[in-house]
């Protein structure tokens, strides 16, 4: 067993890659379809098992190390701790509700919608596995340029001007972050003279590097850019409410719930142990632009008209706090951000899934023509505020217990910023409760009166999506108790 | 002793389990089972509860930890259960009130479909549920899951009938500014963790430590972080228990089923603001300046409500504001050091005032959804049982002895002229207020002639037993429930509960007789107090009576101060354009402005701009030969000087 | 003869030849000019060679001093090529134009 906990990391990554790049070789739409599922699953099975089998939480950086660029001192190195375990399970585990959810959905030319899903996951898993810089640069641009693809060939009306965008920020963000990893990379070795074997990209080698505190201040927004385009956080953010909107309901589903955990991923495993000082001296910039990013996605919220756009912010919302709880530096509220990276993934596929079944069923998306669907449909209505109301945080559900942590540590750091986020959570509240209403309350008008009650699959997806918030929200021990080494990690050298 | 934490679970769990019997089957169950199942639980936790009440009687306190919520290096949170002589005295009054609405709904919801009849047991069970891992919670944080939870059931009961808009408004309003509030709780949670590390009761209120914990609360918390903190959970209590400046959700809160508002917003859940202060006692006895707040807010807030239920017209109306006034008598009470008086006022107060909550129901129900009073008149010729229990919740309300509304609201005012006699003064005064518009009430709906339509008139009828048995008890209590705290001048040992909550609160008497002892009322003062009190309401209530038993209908519209106070003392549209309409403008800006215009606009002006550049160099490329060959020679002499410089 | 006055003269040609190529219309001069650009070119390496050849180093290694020569014969036999084909392209440009004016040419442009 003890061979094959050392291969979970690269298992995780090939299960989807290979599946994927089945799907583009059979091209057979209905096939595709069924080998996406199959494999998602696999990829599942194969990640609870890391789970159970893995020893070893710490990350050693000794896991399969292959020579890859020897010239450049670049190794397909990959490898879990605690947060990667967390964060690929969160991948495996959105990917095959995805699937289930929109199993009825008819995509044109099917086998590449799936084969580039999966390329996507593969993507996402290589970026929260790797450990060599070399490696987490490859696989963030391979989980971008699928959803690029996705986007812009199965997208809405004005897909083209959005993925535009979407590509344009993202690619922006990662070549800074190309410059700056190259930058670290030539810090590497004896000295920034020698051949470029010397060096090495190797994440410990970065981790040894000591950087001189002007090298930090520059290089922390290279990189920071990148992570904040992609989070995204104030003002970095307007690729996402024009991309979501356009986005196909899966892609959407596999951009907010999974996609911009990378952002926080990589300002947690790649931003903050590098730079201490730059962390500390930025921390009050970061975090004003986040909590005053909750506030003003917040209100932008209240004001949208369109679902997915309402969403959108509410996620930016969501993200603002997780970013200022990271740049706050206390473990309760890193503790936080662990657990509400896999909480938030999860409702918010949820809310993506009765979104995509109200505009599938009514063609709108508009909260002004909506009405009265829980007369038609009550299940779906009961699961739809099950996760209204985990999105506010409320008690026994998955999110409370991260935004808890993650207040308690904004609050240690400075009282007033906790005050202030903490009012959008009244204003969560507002914009939550007034797109219930106002989508599933009060009569139903010509539009909604032809709703049906969910189907099998959609009722599974979303069941299983509600258990996870309850027994999430009632035992978030076990989360705790995988991130905990990691942490500890990044809440000391964030110091 | 060790019994009791085996089972006390148990006391949360009925609830959970017949919320999710109810929640789950309602499609299948009948409306008998739903209805049975629904209650039963609560009267399981009921039996319970009086078995973990006798249990703490000779002032034990019992912790029982089930499983570590939230367990990290910095934080420990347990899932922890306490029953104390406080804890168990509420769960009496949360199941053995809520079991007789339970009862009373079997028969006032029976008109709802099946599902919806289930669907509405099932919440009213969940409420239950929230209600008591409220009070059960060991720390601040399980008491927090209850906090919010009884915002989320009441924001689902106040919407129940969901198709109505208004009521989902209504719904609304109450959660978002029961949230508010909720933000002082969380931040004043925060504080505490942050300074002392620990969120359990354990560290206050203590019986057995006693000085040690003033010790322990001295070294790490100074007397700002007190104030902030106890005053950030006044704000939380603002929030929940409808005091100025959060108090509008409740009267708008009417909008859910009558006995949900008796439940809910009259016995149990707005009381929970009083209940958590008098948890944290210690924290306010140690901070003057909170407690000061705390008297002023609830004083006020007693007032301005009972001017407003002064001219209200529609019943619930009514006592909607005069839940909210007695709220402010409560929170004057711990303001003024009386927690058992407080606390008292809450037990009295759940028994009278839902009894009239119910009562009004009955009425409600008898008049086919007809709520205005002023189409009411002369019920009591048709519904006998109804009448008198009103009646009698009524002069438990206004303060007649020996009702108990009397004995209650005497302590807190007797507790209040010994801080200040200022405080005494208009908290007399709003008694006579409760009094007047108590009478104005009982006598336009129940004495007079019948004002309403005539398809009413045949409709009247006394309800049946499931809803008049409830009022019968209810009714009973609330008579003699007074007589557990008879004052010290009328019978000596006769104030059994403060007896019985001294443990609780024993931190803080110590502490006031230490630092600030009061000097106690002479008898001849208390019994002068006491007969201002009682005759100011008598006559405020005669008089109401005389002039209402002969109200017509007159359509004339109030003028001058009648007019501000049948409109609320427009506070609801003082609210509106001072908060909700700049906060939509500035979200209108932010959206069309900053969002579109601003980082759009830079995001946009930057493709623009390469655009524009890129058509500019274009020109470049005229595809004459010659051109091209000319700007070939100037690079390369360019080039030549560059050189030549740089060498 | 000392060096300058062949860097004089191989400049003086070069210039000539820039001048005639920028400020002439017709292929046939500029491709004259580029001509004598070439020779002036061809010019200056003969003269360097040759100076070189005087010097100490280049009188130790002898081999070393012809090889500029023979890059002039280079030039000269790719310039021939050059003008094989850069007339049959301004012949081509006449019969399919009517004109030699280099002016004509802008279809570079779209």
């Amino acid at each position: 067993m003890l061979n094959l906990g050392l291969r979970f990391p690269e298992l995780l990554i090939w299960s989807p890659l290979i599946a994927g790049l089945i799907c583009f070789i059979i091209r057979q739409d209905k096939n595709s379809k069924a080998v996406a599922l199959f494999s998602s699953f696999i990829t599942l099975i194969i990640s609870v098992a890391s789970l159970l089998y893995a020893k070893d939480r710490q990350l050693s950086g000794l896991n399969d190390s292959y020579v890859w660029m020897p010239y450049l001192g670049a190794s397909f190195n990959v490898g879990l701790d605690g947060m990667g375990h967390l964060l690929t399970f969160l991948t495996a585990l959105s990917f095959p509700i995805i699937f289930i959810a929109t199993y009825k959905n008819d995509y044109k030319n099917a086998s590449s919608f799936y084969g580039l899903m999966l390329l996507s996951q593969a993507g996402l898993m290589g970026v929260f596995t790797a450990m060599d810089a070399m490696v987490f640069y490859f696989f963030w641009e391979l989980a971008l340029i699928p959803v690029y693809f996705l986007c812009s060939r199965w997208g809405g009306e004005k897909r083209i001007r959005a993925t535009f965008k979407f590509f344009v920020y993202t690619f922006t963000g990662s070549l800074l972050m190309l410059v700056g990893i190259i930058y670290m990379y030539l810090q590497t070795g004896a000295n920034p003279q020698t051949a470029l074997a010397d060096h090495s990209f190797a994440m410990n080698a970065f981790y040894a590097v000591r950087l001189s505190f002007p090298q930090q201040f520059w290089l922390f927004w290279l990189f920071f850019a990148a992570f904040a385009i992609k989070m995204p956080i104030f003002p970095f953010h307007t690729w996402q409410p024009d991309t979501y909107e356009q986005s196909p309901a899966a892609v959407t589903m596999v951009l907010s719930g999974i996609m911009v955990k990378m952002g926080v991923f990589a300002v947690l495993r790649w931003l903050v142990p590098f730079m201490p000082a730059a962390v500390e001296k930025y921390r009050m910039l970061v975090i004003g632009l986040s909590v005053f990013g909750m506030i003003y996605a917040s209100l932008l919220a209240i004001k949208q008209d369109d679902l997915k756009r309402l969403v959108a912010y509410s996620s930016i919302a969501h993200i603002g706090l997780m970013c200022a709880a990271i740049f706050s530096s206390y473990a309760v509220g890193i503790q936080g951000v662990m657990i509400q990276m896999f909480s938030h993934g999860i409702n918010i596929i949820g809310l993506w899934i009765v979104i995509d079944l109200v505009e599938k069923q009514t063609g709108v998306r508009k909260i002004s023509q909506l009405g009265g669907i829980a007369h038609k449909a009550p299940i779906l209505t009961i699961m739809l505020v099950v996760i209204a109301l985990a999105n506010i945080a409320l008690p026994l559900t998955n999110a409370f217990v991260g935004e808890f942590m993650m207040f308690n540590g904004l609050f240690k750091f400075n009282v007033w910023y906790a005050a202030i986020a903490g009012v959008s959570v009244i204003l969560a509240a507002v914009y939550t409760l007034n797109m219930v209403q106002k989508v599933f309350y009060g009569e139903t008008n010509s539009l909604t009166a032809i709703i049906k009650e969910i189907a099998w699959n959609e009722k599974l997806a979303l069941g299983f999506i509600v258990v996870l918030v309850f027994l999430v929200g009632v035992f978030p021990q076990p989360i705790f108790n995988l991130t905990k080494d990691a942490v500890a990690f990044i809440a000391g050298e964030g110091k | 002793m060790n019994n009791v934490l085996q089972i006390v679970w148990l006391i949360p769990a009925l609830p959970l389990l017949g919320f999710l019997i109810n929640g789950l089957g309602r499609k299948q169950l009948s409306k008998t089972f739903s209805g049975i199942i629904g209650s039963g639980v609560v009267l399981g936790s009921f039996l319970i509860s009086l078995y973990a009440f006798f249990s703490v009687k000779g002032g034990n306190t019992h912790v029982a930890h089930y499983f570590n919520f939230i367990n990290i290096e910095s934080l420990k949170i347990g899932f922890d259960f306490q029953v104390d002589q406080l804890s168990s005295l509420f769960l009496l009054i949360i199941t053995g009130v809520g079991f007789l609405i339970h009862v009373y709904s079997t028969s006032y919801m029976h008109e709802e479909e099946r599902k919806d009849f289930a669907k509405y047991f099932s919440f009213l069970n969940l409420f239950v549920f929230s209600m008591l891992l409220l009070v059960m919670g060991a720390n601040y944080v399980i008491m927090f899951i209850g906090w919010e939870g009884v915002g989320l059931c009441s924001y689902l009961l106040i919407g129940f009938w969901f198709k109505n808009t208004q009521y989902n408004n209504a719904a609304k309003k109450a959660f978002i500014m029961n949230r508010i509030g909720d933000l002082g709780f969380l931040l004043a949670v925060f504080w505490l963790i942050s300074k002392l590390g620990t969120v359990n009761f354990g560290i206050q209120g203590h019986p057995e430590s006693g000085e040690g914990i003033l010790t322990t609360l001295y070294t790490k918390l100074s007397s700002f972080d007190i104030t902030c903190i106890t005053l950030l959970f006044f704000v939380g209590a603002t929030g929940k228990s409808a005091q100025i400046p959060l108090y509008t959700w409740l009267p708008d809160a009417m909008a859910g089923p009558t006995p949900v508002s008796a439940l809910i917003h009259a016995a149990t859940m707005v009381t929970a603001g009083i209940y958590m202060i008098a948890r944290s006692n210690i924290l306010y006895t140690l901070a003057p300046v909170t407690q000061t707040v705390v008297a002023i807010t609830g004083l006020a807030t007693a007032i301005l409500a009972a001017t407003i239920a002064l001219k209200q017209n529609d019943i619930k109306k009514v006592l909607a504001y005069s839940t909210v006034s007695q709220l402010g008598y409560m929170f004057l009470g711990l303001g003024v050091g009386a927690y058992t008086g407080a606390v008292f006022h809450v037990m009295t107060h759940a028994f009278f005032k839902a009894l009239l909550f119910l009562g009004a129901g009955s009425v409600i129900h008898a008049m086919g959804g007809e709520q205005d009073m002023r189409n009411m008149g002369g019920l009591k010729k048709y519904m006998n049982t109804t009448h008198i229990t009103f009646l009698l919740g009524c002069l438990a309300i206004a303060g007649m002895p020996p009702f108990s509304g009397f004995f209650s609201k005497d302590e807190i005012l007797a507790a209040a002229f010994q801080k200040n006699p200022l405080y005494w003064g208009v908290g007399v005064l709003t008694a006579f207020m409760t009094a007047f518009y108590m009478f104005r009430l009982y006598a336009m709906t129940f004495t007079g002639k019948f004002r309403g339509t005539h398809e009413q008139e045949q409709h009247l009828h006394e309800s049946p037993a499931a809803i008049t048995i409830p009022l019968m008890v209810l009714a009973l209590l609330a008579v003699v429930g007074g007589w557990i705290g008879i004052p010290e001048i009328f019978m000596h040992g006769g104030h059994r509960l403060e007896a019985f909550l001294e443990p609780v609160f024993a931190g803080s008497n110590e502490y006031v007789k230490a630092h600030a002892p009061v000097k106690e009322l002479s008898h001849t003062t208390e019994y002068a107090l006491m007969a201002v009190s009682v005759i100011g309401a008598f006559m405020a209530l005669l008089y109401a009576w005389n002039k209402f038993s002969k109200y017509e209908k007159t359509g004339v519209e109030e003028k001058g101060i009648g007019k501000i106070l049948a409109n609320k003392w427009y506070v609801d549209e003082i609210y509106d354009a001072v908060i909700v309409k700049p906060l939509h403008s500035l979200a209108s800006f932010f959206n069309n402005v900053m969002e579109k215009k601003a980082i759009d606009g830079f995001v946009d002006g930057v493709g623009k701009a390469v655009n524009y550049g890129s058509r500019q160099v274009r020109l470049l490329q005229s595809g004459h030969v010659g051109s091209y060959v000319l700007l070939m020679v100037i690079g390369i002499l360019i080039l030549f000087i560059v050189q030549l410089f740089l060498k | 003869m000392e060096i300058k006055y062949y860097i004089g003269v191989a400049v003086a040609l070069f210039c000539i030849g820039i001048i005639g190529v920028l400020t002439r219309r017709n292929a046939i001069i500029i491709f004259m000019c580029i001509e004598v650009m070439l020779n002036a070119v061809n010019l200056l390496l003969v003269a360097f060679s040759k100076m070189h050849a005087l010097t100490a180093v280049g009188k130790a290694t002898p081999s070393v001093v012809s090889d500029a020569q023979l890059f002039v014969f280079f030039i000269m036999v790719v310039a021939a090529a050059e003008v094989a084909v850069g007339l049959a392209i301004i012949v081509m440009m006449y019969r399919n134009v009517h004109s030699v004016d280099v002016n004509f040419l802008n279809r570079l442009k779209n």
